[in-house]
């Protein structure tokens, strides 16, 4: 660690079997304050897994994590939780609770988790989905939401337990292509806000101007970082810059 | 028509034989379904060793006739020194029975839950019991609704096997009657119309409450 401030989030030699698979190998990298880092590489290159990993949704064989300087023991279940409340996780199919309009989506972990009374709660859901966006669209239930709207609400759900870091996977895969701007705007928004965030997306155009560094993956490993001028460069003849302008070829970016 | 026997006699005797019956129904049905719910959320997401068990209950309790398990609650448990009056040992009997089949239903729902929920939940903090209480059993039970509804149906026509172990209710008391007067056909036509009034008010109340549960994306549109 060579960076003068200690950074918010740190992930030391994070390595995971799956079904005799490698598919982490010793995975480190650390973000200060206010950083964004974008996780790039190919599907199977262990992005999910990677961020699935540092909130032991996916519990890692091997390796560390720390808050703000403190090892998360996540053996110990009431440490796991606490941890978990600040660290916020955006998920590819959004993840709502079908059951609950998205006004209750957003409060229900203020009230069961965090134990805040109904009214406050209520009142931090409303103020986080007018955030987003969806002021108007409090009490429709996640089947009468459009992908882009149910994103923007578990953006919202995500906020509303004021998270130290976001971890967002592939946030805006599932969309159909008119629905991933009004996304990366709330995104935008909040890296702009000085949100400490990682991200993992195929949206190029989005990570060379917002991105304070890539990371690409392959096969389990961070085989290259540095900023994305560098390794995204037309003609910096990297690992990372080949793998983009087949993305580039692929779809018509969106931003 | 001898109306006479009907007001006096087999009417009066159904009545007090359908008080009887509610008195076994209502409790059996809620407990059942309670038990149920429990039941089926441990044999889906319990610790092994407990799931194993649960799994050993629905097996033994729908897997023998119901008959059998109340003549073993009411003839067998006093060889363990455990005494059951008749209408508790068939409460007994019918909320096991009916919380192992309820179990199954409950598990079909909650295995429909998008395992993705459980885990936005517990990326927000949520203990496993609290993403159960709070997110999964409520979903499964809405999607579990109609088969645990038919259950109670079941229930409610199941719970005449009561009179076997000597806690008369509907149809004991017709039975009494129909063999000390050999009317046979009228007795048991009337019995039968009882039973699907009391039916047919089950399926309402089961429709009024999925009604009331009823949410957009679960069930009918």
């Amino acid at each position: 660690m060579t960076e003068s401030k200690e950074p918010v989030l740190r992930v030391d030699n994070i390595c995971k079997i799956l079904g005799g698979k490698k598919i982490l190998r010793s995975v480190s990298f650390s973000l200060q304050r206010g950083e964004l880092k974008v996780l790039i590489g190919p599907s199977g290159a262990g992005k999910s897994t990677l961020l699935q990993c540092i909130n032991f949704l996916i519990p890692p064989d091997k390796g560390h994590v720390w808050l703000e300087g403190t090892e998360i023991q996540s053996r110990r279940k009431r440490d796991l939780y606490a941890f978990r409340q600040q660290v916020g996780m955006i998920f590819q199919d959004f993840n709502l609770f079908d059951h609950l309009n998205a006004l209750e989506n957003v409060a229900i972990a203020l009230r069961k988790v965090k134990r805040m009374n109904r009214q406050a709660a209520r009142d931090r859901a409303v103020a986080e989905l007018e955030r987003v966006g969806l002021g108007d669209k409090l009490e429709l239930f996640p089947a009468e939401l459009s992908g882009g709207q149910k994103q923007r609400v578990s953006i919202a759900r995500a906020l509303a337990m004021d998270p130290k870091i976001m971890l967002l996977d592939e946030p805006t895969s599932a969309l159909d292509p008119e629905l991933i701007g009004e996304v990366l705007s709330v995104i935008r928004d909040l890296a702009r806000g000085g949100m400490t965030m990682v991200l993992a997306t195929h949206q190029i155009g989005f990570t060379r101007t917002l991105a304070d560094e890539v990371l690409f993956m392959e096969n389990g490993s961070i085989i290259e970082r540095g900023l994305p001028e560098e390794l995204l460069s037309p003609n910096a003849g990297t690992r990372s810059r080949d793998f983009c302008s087949r993305l580039d070829e692929l779809y018509a970016e969106n931003e | 028509m001898d109306t006479a026997f009907y007001s006096t006699q087999l009417i009066p005797a159904l009545n007090r034989g359908l008080v009887m019956s509610l008195k076994l129904i209502i409790p059996s049905g809620i407990v059942g379904l309670g038990l149920g719910i429990v039941i089926g959320t441990l044999r889906t997401f319990g610790h092994p060793v407990i799931r194993k068990a649960a799994n050993g209950y629905a097996m033994i309790f729908r897997g023998t006739p119901l008959l059998v398990q109340l003549f073993l609650l009411y003839f067998g448990l006093p060889n363990l020194g455990i005494y059951l009056d008749a209408y508790t040992a068939a409460v007994i009997g019918f909320i096991l029975c009916s919380g192992a089949y309820h179990s199954e239903y409950i598990r079909g729902g909650l295995l429909s839950i998008k395992k993705g929920q459980i885990l936005a939940a517990q990326s927000m903090g949520f203990s496993t019991f609290k993403t159960m209480v709070n997110i999964i059993v409520p979903q499964a039970i809405r999607r579990a609704l109609p088969g645990c509804g038919n259950e109670i149906i079941y229930l409610i026509k199941y719970s005449s096997l009561a009179y076997i172990i000597t806690c008369i209710e509907l149809t004991g008391e017709g039975k009494i009657i129909a063999t000390r007067t050999f009317r046979y056909t009228e007795v048991f036509l009337v019995i039968g119309f009882y039973y699907l009034v009391l039916v047919t008010m089950a399926m309402f109340l089961l429709h009024k409450i999925e009604e009331k549960l009823k949410i957009p994306g679960f069930g009918k549109a």
